[in-house]
């Protein structure tokens, strides 16, 4: 037994901080003829921040948007292999694609507010979703979550357009959290910000992690190495490594992985 | 040592003539027009502007000029530029969407577009004999308002089709993959989002269509819309005449007093012309305002 008196309980929290949330199993995507992801395996973990990095072309954002069924939209895109979520492939047959994107939201690589005010932006999803209750309560919680509402409360209904890049994305961050997603997914969401406003954001994900599983691609390694509590490397299609992000910043298993990180390449 | 050398000096000199020759060109070809049409007004409310008072509006035609009025023919305009917005704007902005939106980008596609590019310019006489053919005759449905409009919303489905796809297509990706990432339907996003965001650009191509269809004469001529109408149409089946048509009639009389009260007739639809548009653009700015 532990030295600790909760020693039960806290072996339970870490059981279930351990339980995956989405699990990748052989999962293979197409555009057309040629293949952007080859043969990779790994499980999400709840409450944790998952980085994929890798160079440029390495599938990595490929990867990222079939984790909500994004890549529908892009002709020719096909998907095979398992990505399990609450018991289910995402790709099965009786599985419906915007059912899936209601509980699995994303921030993408460029702020993209609807060009209508602060308060449409966040209660849009919900309502169209059937959300019955006050969108006030939830509007003002959101943007409390995404660390946005002391600068937007006193002008919710003007146009979101108006707002910084670095507050429209985190309006963007806030819109997704309305849906109460259980998986959030990152696709470079500060490849556009300055540096403030970057560091802004990768707090809020800091705060995020307790009630919320993130994925996040990026491009930035100091960035994954300081927010991710997993990462997954890929390069060419191909996942090279997997693991706690320390051990593929300090003791990486793979060379490709070590030159990688070290910024010998890429 | 100079910022440039004389031989640099020179040669950015050239440039700089070339430059202003070149703004110098474009502002003159731009003031020809100008200048034409307004000579053309100013000769149209010379001839036209004595004749114009509210006898002349609210008077049926007559063989005696002094007696002469538009109104049947106003009527008639502002009943068929009705219908036809009616019928061209949701047939053509739901064709618009469909092409961009839900069919594939296929072969199929691709035969409709250039066929709709092609429709586009087919001379206006040929959609009156379709219309002729098809709506008076086949479908019976007589020398009517109706028929004219449904032959007119013919002739612009393709303007409007077109203007409206161009202004699908300038809605960002992003506020897509935005509106799907909340588990919107298809359905849902188009219609929250991507039809308010091309809605400026829809809302063009409506005024250059529904501005063309209010002055074309040919098709109408070919479909049989009446020449001397002394009274009202009261409903989509009644025949009727248009400004265009009353218009021509006036101009192809001998006596100098109908080609004066043709130009009485010119400035009319000129002024219908300018409210409709004026209405139009003022929606669109307001719209354009409310999403910035």
């Amino acid at each position: 037994m532990s030295q600790f008196p909760d020693s039960t309980l806290a072996e339970q929290n870490l059981q279930m901080s351990k339980k995956s949330v989405l699990e990748l199993r052989n999962v293979n995507i197409f555009y057309s003829d040629n293949q952007a992801v080859n043969d990779v395996s790994f499980n999400i973990r709840r409450n944790k921040i998952t980085a994929i990095i890798g160079p440029s072309g390495c599938g990595k954002s490929t990867l990222l948007r079939s984790l909500n069924r994004m890549n529908d939209f892009v002709d020719g895109a096909r998907v095979e292999g398992e990505l399990i979520f609450a018991d289910e492939n995402l790709y099965g047959s009786g599985v419906d694609a915007v059912e899936v994107r209601r509980r699995i939201g994303m921030v993408f690589q460029k702020p993209n507010p609807f060009p209508k005010s602060i308060y449409n932006n966040i209660s849009w999803g919900p309502l169209i979703n059937g959300y019955k209750d006050s969108t006030d309560e939830l509007v003002e919680r959101s943007l409390k979550q995404a660390a946005l509402w002391e600068e937007v409360k006193d002008r919710l209904h003007e146009s979101a357009l108006n707002l910084s890049g670095g507050q429209q994305q985190r309006l963007c961050i806030a819109r997704a959290l309305a849906m109460e997603p259980e998986v959030l997914l990152m696709d470079e969401p500060c490849s556009a910000l300055d540096p403030i406003s970057t560091a802004r954001i990768e707090d809020l994900l800091f705060e995020l992690k307790s009630s919320y599983t993130i994925v996040i691609v990026t491009h930035n390694m100091q960035q994954a190495a300081r927010i991710s509590d997993y990462t997954a490397f890929m390069e060419m299609g191909d996942l090279i490594e997997f693991n706690v992000t320390k051990k593929i910043f300090t003791r990486p298993a793979m060379k490709r992985t070590e030159e990688y990180v070290t910024g010998r390449f890429g | 040592m100079p910022l440039t050398t004389e031989q640099e000096s020179r040669n950015l000199l050239k440039r700089h003539r070339k430059a202003r020759f070149f703004a110098l060109f474009c502002a003159a070809i731009t003031w020809s027009s100008v200048v034409l049409l307004a000579v053309l007004l100013y000769q149209v409310s010379i001839e036209g502007f004595r004749w114009l008072d509210w006898q002349f509006i609210s008077s049926f035609p007559s063989r005696f000029p002094e007696r002469a009025g538009i109104k049947s023919a106003l009527v008639g305009t502002i009943w068929l530029i009705s219908l036809v917005a009616l019928i061209s704007i949701p047939v053509g902005v739901s064709t618009a969407l469909y092409l961009e939106e839900f069919a594939g980008k296929g072969k199929i596609s691709k035969i409709i577009e250039v066929n709709i590019a092609n429709l586009a310019g087919v001379p206006s006489i040929v959609y009156g004999i379709l219309g002729l053919a098809i709506f008076v005759r086949f479908f019976a449905l007589e020398r009517s308002l109706i028929s004219g409009a449904l032959t007119m919303s013919l002739l612009i489905l393709p303007v409007i089709i077109i203007a409206s796809r161009e202004a699908i297509k300038t809605v960002p990706q992003g506020i897509r993959n935005a509106a799907y990432s909340l588990g919107a339907t298809k359905w849902q996003t188009t219609w929250a989002h991507v039809l308010p965001a091309s809605f400026p650009g829809i809302m063009t191509g409506v005024i250059l269509a529904l501005s063309r269809a209010i002055g074309e004469t040919a098709p109408l001529i070919m479909i049989g819309a009446m020449t001397f109408v002394a009274f009202l149409p009261e409903g989509p089946m009644d025949s009727f005449t248009a400004m265009p048509i009353q218009i021509y009639n006036w101009v192809s009389r001998p006596q100098e007093e109908f080609h004066q009260l043709a130009a009485a007739g010119i400035i009319v639809l000129l002024a219908v012309l300018l409210i409709m548009n004026a209405t139009a653009i003022f929606i669109r700015n307001r719209t354009e305002r409310r999403m910035k």
